[in-house]
């Protein structure tokens, strides 16, 4: 029997998620900031107008729902993956008033694919968008990035015994240090000291490309939030092929390593444990399925002759490689170029890193590492169980952080999720191909937004069918939740609806 | 070489009588009024040929869509093209050269430039501005080799084709409208929670 949830269910969610509309409204007095600098009225008011919509139903939200009763865990997964679709429906309003996206439709697919780190876009006349909006962009990606609840936890949600249930709805199942509160916060460090040193560093790249002082700190700023987050926004419409610029491209290459990395990694090359990054599972990994998946690129490209010489493919390769397996989507090549002069070959080998993902308690999306490296632990302990004496106890064990067994628990769960990322990047596919695109174009592009890519080989833009623009954001939305948050939501209907 | 049945078709001269004469007067009458009308025609189709041949070279001139440069880009490498659209963002100078990104409505492509060229451009493409609207003649690269294989144009001839300007914003109306109605609805919300607040402090009898 399904127990219907009750009044009291529902007001708990609302208050919280009130609680985070209004941070949410908050964060946009930053771009209103930003538009009054740059002496941007119509901006402003598309600022003021979504700080307002955002406090009146944040307000709204508190008041009416007022409780003092803490979260369970079925509030904390229905709250993270409400608070998602609430952010992206109150994020997408300036975005909207801009005039820049051609509905509010596409506005939404935006700002989804802004907070889910995705990078996909459907923006109009970008290069005459406001510097106010342009930086709402990138912050949207920033706070999706770090995680939306993990800004609540950091500043509106204190002391609650609930918060650990909303920080692993968010797709984050790893503690850095003992208290979430505390672990939030250290995102937040990390983040903001990475914030300003890649501003720096990417708004010196800039000045010596020989943009103007303004320009390259905003837009340094600007890439070093969509690079760090694993985003792949960009203030121009050619993303980074903008810059024509290797020095830009090899610092947005680290800022986006630096990204896929877990947060716990961070912390302990922090406090001096350097030689974690060489014996942990996710980095090897990360190593080992880098220098594959750029094999394949690297073949599939020599072979169609894409580039005249080594180091061109070198370079354009491996950057979409990286960017495609951090989950950023930073590009320096145009989106049809993949279909008219890759190849299969390289585009397989893009789709295969995209579905991978970066590391796990990071900003990336995907399958992830840990999970692979899992999977490979768990492969070659059966293989060995094969081998060796049917009396032998075989034992496996794997480095995240310490030692640690490797049980069938830990197994079943990585290969769960695995398998409902892999039915995920299968579903997107079958609709693109329903629309009439072809299946390799269809693939890449359902795997991009799942695994919270970017990458785009023509099929998003703002021509596409609504239906495929909704199903980009579903997937956007599941992919970064890592499913389990969305489960809850939708039992939570179904319970309100059957329930009794 | 004459085959034996054409030696056989082959007739003997006959000398003509008046009907034949006349009917071979008025024949060759009409044959030199077709001959004039089929001038007038090879007039008309040299002058269409003209015509034509003149457009497709003036076509041909016309500049290429960044679409159709990016579409048929294998088809387009180490060619003369004529790529025009508006300068946006920055003109970032490297040397005696410099990069100027432009954007023709469709895609942006970068333009590898003489530095010199770029002095009279005023106006780049932001939200503030309209940039210059420029036409450019030069050799379109696939993947460029001098520059990690991007997909770029090396410019030999700029021009201007219209000068940009600063765009002028004003805020609508009912924008301003919305905002005052909304802070009134959340001050009458900040209103009830504070009287609800004060009611919760207030020590019950």
């Amino acid at each position: 029997m399904i127990l219907k949830p009750q009044i009291q269910d529902i007001k708990i969610i609302g208050f919280y998620l009130g609680k985070i509309v209004i941070g949410i409204g908050l964060c946009m007095l930053i771009p209103l900031i930003f538009a009054l600098i740059y002496q941007e009225p119509n901006p402003a008011f598309d600022f003021v107008l979504g700080f307002l919509f955002s406090m009146l139903i944040g307000l709204g939200l508190v008041y009416f729902c007022q409780t003092d009763k803490d979260l369970g865990w079925i509030h904390g997964m229905v709250l993270v993956s409400l608070s998602w679709i609430v952010a992206t429906l109150l994020s997408a309003i300036p975005l909207y008033l801009s005039g820049h996206w051609n509905s509010y439709l596409d506005s939404c697919f935006d700002a989804m694919s802004g907070f889910a780190t995705t990078g996909l876009v459907l923006v109009q006349n970008l290069d005459h968008l406001s510097y106010a909006h342009n930086l709402w962009r990138h912050l949207i990606m920033f706070m999706g990035g770090q995680g939306i609840v993990i800004i609540a936890l950091s500043f509106f949600i204190k002391g609650t015994s609930g918060a650990f249930k909303m920080y692993v709805g968010e797709a984050r199942d790893e503690k850095v240090l003992p208290n979430v509160v505390q672990t939030a916060r250290f995102i937040w460090l990390v983040s903001i000291v990475y914030l300003v040193l890649g501003t720096l560093s990417l708004g010196i790249t800039g000045l010596l490309n020989g943009m103007k002082m303004h320009n390259a700190f905003f837009h340094g700023a600007c890439v070093f939030m969509a690079a760090f987050d694993t985003g792949g926004f960009a203030p121009q419409s050619q993303n980074i092929l903008y810059y024509h610029s290797l020095p830009f491209e090899i610092v947005t290459i680290i800022i986006m390593l630096l990204g896929a990395i877990n947060f716990k990694l961070h912390y302990h090359l922090w406090t001096g444990n350097r030689k974690e990054i060489f014996k942990n599972i996710e980095t090897v990994t990360l190593f080992i399925t880098v220098m594959l998946t750029f094999l394949m690129v690297a073949v599939g490209l020599n072979k169609l002759s894409a580039y005249p010489a080594a180091i061109s493919l070198f370079r354009k390769g491996f950057y979409q490689l990286i960017s495609g397996h951090t989950g950023t989507g930073y590009m320096t090549i145009y989106a049809r170029q993949f279909i008219n002069e890759w190849g299969n070959l390289a585009l397989v080998g893009i789709i295969c890193a995209m579905a991978l993902g970066g590391g796990t308690c990071s900003t990336t999306g995907g399958i992830k590492m840990l999970r692979i490296g899992v999977l490979f632990k768990a492969l070659k302990q059966d293989i060995k169980r094969i081998i060796l004496p049917e009396k032998a106890i075989v034992v496996q064990k794997f480095h995240h952080i310490k030692d640690i067994f490797l049980e069938d628990k830990l197994v079943r769960s990585a290969l769960l999720i695995v398998l409902a990322y892999l039915g995920l990047y299968g579903l997107g596919a079958i609709v693109g191909m329903w629309f009439g695109y072809p299946f390799l174009e269809s693939l890449f592009e359902s795997t991009s937004a799942a695994a919270n890519v970017g990458l785009s080989c023509g099929i998003t833009n703002v021509s596409m069918p609504a239906a495929l623009k909704l199903t980009y954001i579903i997937q956007m939305w599941a992919g970064r939740l890592e499913f389990m948050s969305v489960f809850a939501l939708i039992g939570f209907i179904i319970a309100a609806i059957k329930g009794k | 070489m004459i085959t034996a049945k054409a030696q056989k078709n082959k007739k003997t001269p006959q000398i003509p009588n008046v009907a034949t004469l006349r009917s071979i007067a008025s024949g060759s009458r009409r044959i030199a009024q077709k001959i004039t009308t089929f001038g007038k025609r090879k007039k008309i189709i040299f002058a269409l040929a003209t015509c034509y041949s003149l457009l497709a070279t003036l076509v041909y001139a016309q500049p290429i869509s960044s679409s159709d440069l990016i579409n048929n880009a294998k088809q387009y490498d180490g060619k003369t093209v004529v790529y025009a659209g508006e300068v946006i963002g920055d003109i970032m100078p490297r040397g005696e050269f410099a990069w100027v990104n432009v954007n023709d409505n469709e895609n942006a492509i970068g333009i590898w430039i003489d530095a010199d060229l770029t002095k009279d451009l005023l106006y780049t493409g932001s939200y503030k501005s309209k940039g210059d609207w420029i036409e450019v003649t030069g050799v379109f690269h696939r993947a460029c080799l001098e520059h990690g294989g991007d997909l770029d144009i090396h410019a030999q001839k700029l021009t201007k084709i219209s000068q940009g300007r600063f765009i002028s914003e004003e805020v609508p109306i009912n924008k301003k409208k919305l905002s005052i109605y909304l802070s009134g609805a959340i001050l009458c919300l900040l209103i009830l929670q504070s009287y609800r607040l004060m009611r919760q402090k207030k020590p019950r009898i």
